[in-house]
């Protein structure tokens, strides 16, 4: 599969997951560790009975922003100004990358500290920064321990998640000076926090992401749940907050919805530790806010694909999709993995991205768990005809297109099916949930409650 | 033309025709919400005391936490507890406080989160460079979900503001659960 991806010179999605399937026994490790975090998720979202009814909403909220994000982008602005935010726009990686580099000149800075931004990471922002002479250094942990490998994250909420604690031992007694062969994470977390603490006191610029933007107020709402971003913002002179233009919502109170669904579906808690809601700049602080568009008005024009800029990152798609579970996050060599990053990489660059709407087996299960209801694997499927059609597919691939769903990415993944005793449900998580139609049903179909949720809500609706 | 001209006149000639927002109301149960509220609190390893005095709950500080140390409060009815001067330090300062008392606005049933506003914290460092954080909230101010605490917040204007719940943690190496991970290592919620 994938001839073509090779002769850029790259290695495709079947190729790097065939890397990661060589070692069995971490392969199961990865797909059990996420499975349990999908279960979590499932926990969640069913102790809600107004579940769908929040995903239903929160999909909404966001084809009006889709709708009119002219207006939202320009109130945005003018809030953001007017509360002395300095407002950046930037149309590509580059320009966002050069709008960073020349703030952090102007101050004279060669270090800056910096929290979970994909963005960032779509952007290669730290490798730009270093070629420049300013030094990076993440601060939530798990991207602190990929810093350390010299490898990207491979998950976008739990970036480090291919890693066992012995190597991430190996790495802190390298970089930090824990004790040879200490894998506690207890005591490994503990001297990341003093390392890190360290940094923060001694940084003048912060730069993090951003989950909300509310065009309302012009304030923005990170979510950690370290502290990593208000640890790194509150003790900086500089604050930069860098978010793809998609990021924006109408007003305050839909941060109500996000919030409910964002944790539930991430990690199944009830929220992150922290939602800090960002309006001005403390006093004697600068803050800066970078608008990145990096092709996403050109998604946003494709009719097929707009729906992908709905997406909150919360990761579910990932933790429940059973190639990603067993292929690892960067076998599909692009900042974001997963569905959602196969659905948004070949909008960037559909010839090196080519392979990714492959490397699915289009389940549905990734549609069906998705906070704000994106159609993810119709889109999977039709980028894959896109793809075809403009000559980017080889044509023994084009020819088994119909037939495509389980034959590509199935026996390459699920060969030891049955030896590892894994359950059905992790490995066909569409079986399970819908024996008679399993790609087009919405839900992913829990056990049905006592009471049908239109019962309950004409109980509770007082 | 600049980026931004460019970047907006590709949204607006790519964006789909206008949806409307959608407006609902998300059905709410005001049943048990201090029982609610301790059972998601704990559940995610914070510890909730219900109180009547300013007095027992400095006694229950002083008896879980390093007196010897420095603390630090916005509230008045501390002021003989903990240090009160902090509003005009350089936030770095704070490096070394063990313990901070502060109050919250409201706290959520569902979820345990309190709502602080930059007008309680004195310094927004404050509830992260803590090792201990305490915040007191009143009883009648526990709210069933986000959309009444955003309802209750309306459109009240801040520079800073955040929903704490629990202590800061990380599950980044192999999903294990460590409570500190930049924030403080406690959360010790007071009901008033
Ligand atoms: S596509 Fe949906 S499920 Fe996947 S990360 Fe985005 S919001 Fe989450």
């Amino acid at each position: 599969m994938g001839s073509n991806a090779k002769t850029a010179g790259t290695l495709d999605h079947a190729d790097l997951s065939d890397i990661f399937n060589r070692d069995e026994p971490r392969v199961n490790w990865h797909d059990e560790t996420l499975w349990f975090v999908r279960t979590k998720r499932d926990r969640a979202a069913h102790s809600l009975p107004e579940w769908e009814l929040l995903r239903e909403t929160a999909s909404g909220i966001k084809h009006n922003v889709l709708s009119n994000l002219h207006n939202y982008l320009q109130q945005f602005e003018e809030k953001a100004i007017a509360n002395g935010v300095q407002v950046h726009w930037a149309a590509d990686a580059k320009e966002h990358n050069e709008i960073v580099l020349s703030i952090l000149k102007k101050h004279k800075i060669t270090q800056m500290v910096k929290s979970k931004s994909m963005l960032t990471e779509e952007c290669h922002l730290n490798e730009y920064l270093q070629q420049n002479g300013v030094g990076v250094i993440d601060s939530d942990l798990g991207e602190r321990i990929v810093q350390l490998a010299e490898e990207p994250p491979s998950h976008i909420v739990l970036p480090c998640i291919h890693k066992k604690k012995e190597e991430i031992g190996d790495l802190f007694h390298v970089h930090l000076g824990t004790e040879a062969g200490e894998s506690n994470p207890q005591v490994l977390t503990e001297a990341a926090r003093q390392h890190l603490r360290d940094t923060f006191l001694t940084r003048k610029v912060s730069l993090t992401g951003v989950n909300f933007a509310v065009a309302e107020t012009g304030e923005f709402v990170v979510c950690t749940n370290e502290g990593n971003a208000d640890m790194g913002s509150h003790l900086a002179d500089v604050h930069i907050a860098c978010m793809g233009i998609e990021k924006i919502i109408p007003e305050r109170k839909h941060l109500s919805f996000f919030l409910r669904l964002l944790a539930r579906s991430a990690t199944g808690q009830p929220i992150t530790t922290y939602s800090s809601h960002f309006k001005k700049p403390r006093p004697g602080q600068e803050m800066h806010i970078v608008l990145v568009d990096n092709g996403r008005t050109t998604q946003l024009g494709r009719e097929d694909f707009r729906n992908s800029l709905k997406c909150i990152r919360c990761g579910a798609c990932m933790n429940t999709c059973p190639v990603y579970r067993r292929s690892g996050g960067h076998s599909y060599h692009n900042a974001i993995a997963g569905p959602i990053g196969s659905i948004l990489a070949p909008n960037l660059d559909m010839k090196k991205y080519a392979d990714l709407p492959f490397a699915s087996t289009l389940c549905g299960s990734c549609s069906n768990v998705c906070p704000v209801k994106i159609d993810i694997h119709d889109q999977l499927y039709k980028w894959r005809q896109v793809l075809v059609k403009e000559g980017h597919v080889s044509p023994v691939k084009a020819v088994g297109m119909k037939a495509m769903a389980f034959t590509f990415s199935m026996p390459r993944f699920f060969a030891f099916a049955g030896k590892a005793g894994r359950s059905l449900m992790r490995l066909f998580p569409f079986a399970v949930n819908n024996k008679l139609n399993p790609w087009f049903k919405e839900r992913e179909m829990p056990a049905p409650p006592q009471e049908s949720f239109r019962e309950w809500y004409s109980k509770n609706r007082k | 033309m600049t980026s931004r001209d460019k970047i907006l006149a590709a949204v607006k000639a790519n964006q789909p025709d206008l949806r409307p927002l959608p407006e609902v109301v998300i059905p709410v149960s005001h049943a048990d919400l201090i029982q609610k509220y301790t059972e998601v609190a704990s559940g995610i390893g914070a510890k909730v005391y219900e109180v009547e005095s300013v007095s027992q709950i400095k006694s229950i500080l002083a008896d879980h936490f390093d007196m010897s140390k420095r603390k630090v409060t916005t509230l008045a009815d501390f002021a003989d507890f903990a240090e009160t001067d902090i509003l005009q330090l350089d936030p770095h300062a704070l490096e070394d406080v063990e313990l901070a008392i502060l109050k919250a606005e409201l706290g959520v049933a569902e979820n345990s989160a309190l709502w602080v506003a930059e007008q309680h914290l004195g310094q927004r460092v404050v509830p992260f460079i803590c090792q201990h954080l305490a915040i007191l909230v009143e009883r009648e101010k526990i709210l069933p979900t986000m959309h009444q605490a955003y309802e209750y917040i309306g459109e009240r204007d801040y520079g800073y503001a955040a929903f704490i719940a629990g202590p800061s943690k990380t599950a980044d190496i192999e999903q294990s659960l460590v409570l500190g991970a930049h924030g403080p290592r406690s959360l010790s919620v007071f009901i008033v």
